[in-house]
């Protein structure tokens, strides 16, 4: 076994106070130590920096000298203090307890945290990731004899209302399993099995640890073939993401980020919501935990923070443990990937992260890239991106998972040629493009329309003819045609007005208007219009779409486009979105018998 | 610890407000050195890099005068700290803290460090409380609320002063009689306009419940680094030791920018945007971050930090990483302002990102939310009209694009227009709204519920504009 390996959080503290030094500190620049005395180190080992223990990570080396990011405030460090290592890359520990747990961005959990030093966050402070006195009930899936494999499931325990937690053979590990523990209560540190491997046998506790920075192994990378239901209208029919797939979302300030990435943490079809705040608000955090306790995931019934981790590295806190929040997140992300599950992970935001990148390169005087970011920028971006999909788990199962990442992304000056920006398009597959004018006008959610796209919107496009309903493809071709063509006539609009344009032009606009306002348009604050499932909007385009078309046919009958915009259902369209379950039948009737009497318009009054 | 042996004479190298002390040893990572010039005077600096034998310091009333022999360094061995008691309510002190009333010096209730910690983020309560300022460009469509940072953006020659005061006068949480203070920190602003608010303070009756940090415009650039932190230190005891609702105003955050961009000019550092430092987003969000409430705790910080926006431009790095870290923006319109409407509030990139939850029934109205998501789209309508008819004229247009125009006309002489000194209720601005929103048909208030447009709806069933 190797050193320290089974020793956590607290026990790792304290028999790291055993020992005095092992390096000594001779400079100190913000965040960034420079320690000698390191010769033996390992490149991104994590190390205990100061009389403080503060919590690092070493990030160059140089002959016996070590550069170490520190993930705590450095305020009071003084060179000839003492660095001690700990023979570990930066990691966390995967077990039960994750979910529902708030931790900052090296996983300590702040709610521990709180109730061990109060309501501001001191240095120094820590505590376990997972609760060391909380008893699970353990199931056992294996049986003692048995040969296992890793990614194998050895048993699994509940651990919230909504998620079973499958404790499995760690990779890299396989043998003959020894000894298997009964069903029973279990504290995640007890060992619940044995395997032998050779003539070596290792002791399994419900505990794995994982560098945050090298991705878990899997069988086999697969192409996604479904899409992931988002409830938001303009994804799922425009725009859509695939399970296992990835989106960015950039806009300027107050463009509607966070807000879409919270409805897609409440509505997405995932089974386990990873929410990274990464360098945003505080305020925004304690919304998300005083909102997420209190909403009923639809599919379950059960609280959404009952299979959500949060993970809250606000703008506020050590930069350097902002910059590792998104290795954290994604590595729990594969973490119940293994187990089986379908994951999503937002990201808010990433342009945070990049910023901590290049606030700790430049520190270290690194030669600077496009605008002063590190010229590593794009391959981590391209590294974490790459940690999403939809994969084949190793272990004998013959199961799936997915990882589907959502990462906003906060353009200096809302424009989007600037680095972050280019670079994380160049890697995912979905793009949805936020637009300060649509947000100031209140049309939310503010993606453009002409400037998003999709890759996967061949394979949704499919699966929802497939599953909802015929002609899907077709409606949404013409949707795309109709705001195109909107977009032209506003130019010969601004040129000559609105009066000169023939009757044909001007019920196009008034279609433009109706999708836009009436679909695509989604407040994400009224209780029904936060969400529409993937019937009701096929049922909305349905109707809108045949009302194109009366509208059409009432237009060669000598119908003037004012006459049909008196029309009652105008105004009905534009409550369908918001409109309860039992409201719904009876608008889509008035519709429906408003379109009938479309037939009785005459030609102009 | 011996204290003499952290005294250094002589300094090595003088850049900007930037010293390098050589052959020190033992000196941490953001203490504080007092440095006695060979005159007598003593500055304060802080320890922004620190080696086993140099140490670099930020002089923060600058290094004019000082010699590279006869300068005296000796180091506290502390981070910056200030002397806190709830006296101070009702002083005035200069940008490092130091009384500028007559008044003695502060007789400590406690000392902290002047950057504090973060708030765990599991410590917060979600800030709900909407404060009534007023002012419907804001109350109406931007509601402010308890705990919430809200700038102001502006620009020079801009009445952003005269709008902080109205709101720090006329704010109030409706049914409420609370424990309030103002704190205010002046960072670079010119003296009269530092004296245009203690006027107004003292007018109505704020400056007694106030603390005021100045530092002016002729005052050192870099101490405007610590004042913020100085207030803000304060405001955190006044609001979570002493159960205050504390209203922090800071202003020109332009002029703390520009202290930050001379300090990584003289350490050579990359600059990112315009010169500014590539930590910049860090280093205001360690100032804005500390607005808001903690769970179990009487008090509250909401700030309205001010911000002139250099040649108006919203994208500038300033404002720009502002609104990225503040929960909304007030932005004020040059073009309005020539129009002679004052509060002239740009209400279309004006956000307030709390106001949800500050809404609604129980909190202001019921139908508030929804009369807020008409008046934005009428509104954002009537201006895109109006952009399209100074090029063709009003001949082009259907008669309804005229019903619109009518109503953003009215919407800013009506609304958004209103006296520096006159104060309306939550009521008061719905029901205005609800004057203008009668301008238009009623099929037109497709943001809004059937029942309320029922209770409050007055125009004609049409609108104005039925027919052809
Ligand atoms: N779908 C929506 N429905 C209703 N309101 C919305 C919606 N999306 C955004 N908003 C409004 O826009 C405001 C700003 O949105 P949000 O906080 O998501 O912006 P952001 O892009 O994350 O900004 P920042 O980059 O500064 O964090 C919200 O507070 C809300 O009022
Ligand atoms: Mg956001």
């Amino acid at each position: 076994m190797k050193k320290n390996e089974t020793m956590v959080g607290d026990d790792k503290r304290d028999a790291m106070n055993s020992k005095s030094r092992d390096g000594t500190v001779i400079r100190v620049t913000g965040p960034v130590v420079e320690a000698e005395g390191m010769a033996g180190s390992r490149m991104y080992e994590s190390v205990r920096v100061g009389k403080a223990g503060l919590i690092g990570e070493i990030i160059i080396l140089e002959g016996d000298r070590a550069t170490i990011q520190v993930y705590e405030e450095t305020t009071g460090l003084v060179p000839g203090e003492p660095v001690i290592r700990t023979y570990l890359p930066l990691s966390v520990e995967l077990g039960p307890g994750l979910v529902g747990t708030m931790y900052d961005g090296i996983q300590r959990p702040l709610e521990e945290i709180l109730r061990r030093t109060g309501d501001m966050i001191e240095r120094g402070s820590s505590a376990p990731a997972l609760d060391r006195t909380k008893k699970y009930r353990f199931y056992p899936l294996a049986k003692e004899g048995d040969e296992v494999h890793e990614g194998d499931r050895l048993g699994c325990v509940r651990e919230s209302v909504s998620v079973n937690h499958f404790i499995m053979v760690p990779p890299g590990m396989s043998g003959t399993l020894m000894s298997l523990a009964k069903k029973g209560e279990y504290v995640v540190t007890d060992t619940i099995a044995v395997i032998m491997s050779g003539s070596e046998k290792t002791p399994i506790t419900m505990i794995q640890r994982w560098p945050v920075r090298s991705p878990r192994p899997v069988r086999e990378r697969l192409d996604p073939v479904e899409p992931l239901i988002t409830g938001q209208r303009i994804i799922d029919t425009l725009f859509p993401l695939a399970r296992g797939g990835t989106a960015a979302i950039p806009g300027p300030f107050g463009s509607g980020k966070t807000v879409v990435q919270q409805q897609l943490a409440k509505w997405v079809n995932a089974d386990i919501i990873i929410y990274i705040g990464c360098g945003e608000r505080g305020n925004e955090m304690a919304d998300v935990l005083e909102q997420f306790p209190t909403l009923k995931d639809p599919r379950t019934g059960h609280a959404l923070s009952s299979r959500m981790v949060l993970i809250a590295n606000t703008s506020n806190m050590p930069v350097a443990a902002r910059e590792a929040s998104v290795y954290t997140g994604i590595t729990l992300a594969e973490y119940y990937r293994d187990m089986g599950y379908h994951v999503a992970l937002m990201a808010d935001s990433t342009s945070r992260w990049a910023e901590a990148m290049r606030e700790i390169s430049g520190r270290l005087e690194e030669m600077p890239g496009e605008e002063g970011y590190p010229a590593y920028l794009s391959s981590r971006l391209a590294d974490f991106y790459e940690r999403a999909g939809r994969v084949s788990l190793l272990g004998s199962g013959g199961h799936e998972g997915s990882i589907s990442v959502i990462g906003a992304v906060s353009p200096p000056g809302g424009d989007f040629s600037e680095p972050v920006t280019q670079n994380t398009l160049r890697i995912v597959k979905v793009f949805w493009a936020l637009d300060a004018d649509l947000a100031y006008q209140r049309h939310f959610p503010a993606i453009n329309w002409l400037m998003s796209y999709s890759l996967y919107g061949n394979m949704a496009g499919q699966w929802w003819e497939e599953h909802v309903g015929p002609d899907f493809i077709r409606m949404i071709q013409e949707m795309m045609e109709i705001l195109q063509r909107e977009n032209e006539l506003e130019e010969i609009i601004r040129l000559v007005g609105p009066e000169t344009l023939p009757e044909s032009d001007r019920l196009l606009l008034l279609k433009a208007e109706i999708i836009r306002e009436s679909y695509l348009m989604q407040y994400a604050f009224d209780e029904f219009d936060t969400y529409t499932g993937p019937k009701k909007q096929y049922r909305m385009l349905k109707s809108i779409f045949s009302f194109f078309e009366r509208a059409e046919r009432a237009l060669d009958s000598g119908v003037t486009v004012s006459n049909i915009r008196t029309l009652s259902l105008i105004e009905l369209f534009a409550r369908m979105g918001s409109s309860s379950p039992e409201e719904e039948d009876e608008l889509f009737q008035a519709i429906a018998r408003d379109m009938e009497s479309m037939k009785n318009l005459k030609g102009a009054f | 610890m011996d204290l003499s042996s952290r005294v250094y004479t002589g300094v090595s190298k003088v850049v900007g407000p930037l010293i390098v002390i050589e052959g020190v040893e033992g000196i941490g990572y953001g203490e504080i050195a007092e440095i006695s010039l060979p005159g007598g005077e003593t500055r304060i600096g802080q320890v922004l890099e620190t080696t086993t034998t140099r140490a670099l310091v930020q002089v923060f009333r600058g290094t004019r005068d000082l010699d590279t022999e006869g300068t005296k360094v000796r180091f506290r061995g502390e981070p910056m700290k200030i002397s806190l008691s709830a006296e101070m309510l009702g002083r005035t002190f200069d940008g490092s803290a130091q009384p500028i009333d007559g008044g003695g010096p502060v007789i400590p209730e406690c000392i902290r460090d002047i950057y504090g910690s973060p708030i765990n983020p599991s410590a917060r309560e979600h800030p709900r409380n909407s404060i009534e300022t007023g002012i419907s460009s804001i109350d109406g469509m931007n509601t402010l609320v308890r705990g919430q940072k809200l700038p102001i953006f502006s620009g020079a020659g801009l009445p952003h002063n005269l709008l902080a005061s109205q709101i720090a006068r006329q704010a109030k949480v409706t049914g409420q009689a609370e424990k309030f203070a103002v704190v205010f920190a002046a960072m670079g602003i010119t003296y009269e306009e530092s004296a245009f608010f203690i006027r107004e303070f003292e007018e109505s009756g704020a400056l007694e419940r106030a603390v005021l940090f100045l530092n002016l415009a002729d005052d050192p650039a870099i101490e405007r680094i610590i004042t913020p932190r100085l207030a803000l230190t304060t405001a955190e005891f006044l609001a979570f030791d002493k159960g205050m609702h504390v209203l922090v105003v800071l202003t020109d955050l332009t002029n703390y920018c520009e202290a930050l961009r001379e300090i990584a000019a003289a350490r050579e550092e990359v600059p990112g945007r315009r010169g500014y430092p590539g930590y910049i987003y860090t280093d205001l969000a360690s100032l804005y971050e500390r607005a808001g409430r903690i769970r179990g705790r009487e008090g509250s910080i909401t700030q309205i930090p001010i911000l002139t926006m250099p040649d108006d431009d919203i994208t500038h790095p300033v404002p720009d990483l502002t609104g990225y870290i503040t929960e909304g923006q007030i932005v004020l319109s040059r073009e309005l302002h020539r129009k002679g409407i004052y509060p002239p509030v740009d209400v279309l990139p004006c956000l307030s990102r709390l106001m949800q939850g500050g809404i609604g029934e129980g909190r202001t109205r019921a139908d508030h939310a929804e009369v807020k998501n008409q008046l934005y789209s009428a509104y954002a309508r009537g201006i895109r009209l109006k952009s399209l008819v100074a090029v063709m004229g009003e001949e082009g247009l259907t008669p309804l694009d005229k019903v619109y125009l009518r109503f953003c006309d009215r919407y800013e002489s009506d609304f958004i227009r209103q006296a520096s000194y006159e104060d309306r209720s939550f009521e008061d601005t719905l029901n205005l709204a609800w004057d203008l929103l009668s301008l238009l048909p009623r099929s037109e208030l497709k943001r809004i519920s059937k029942e309320y447009i029922d209770s409050y709806y007055h125009g004609v069933e049409g609108g104005e504009c039925k027919g052809p």
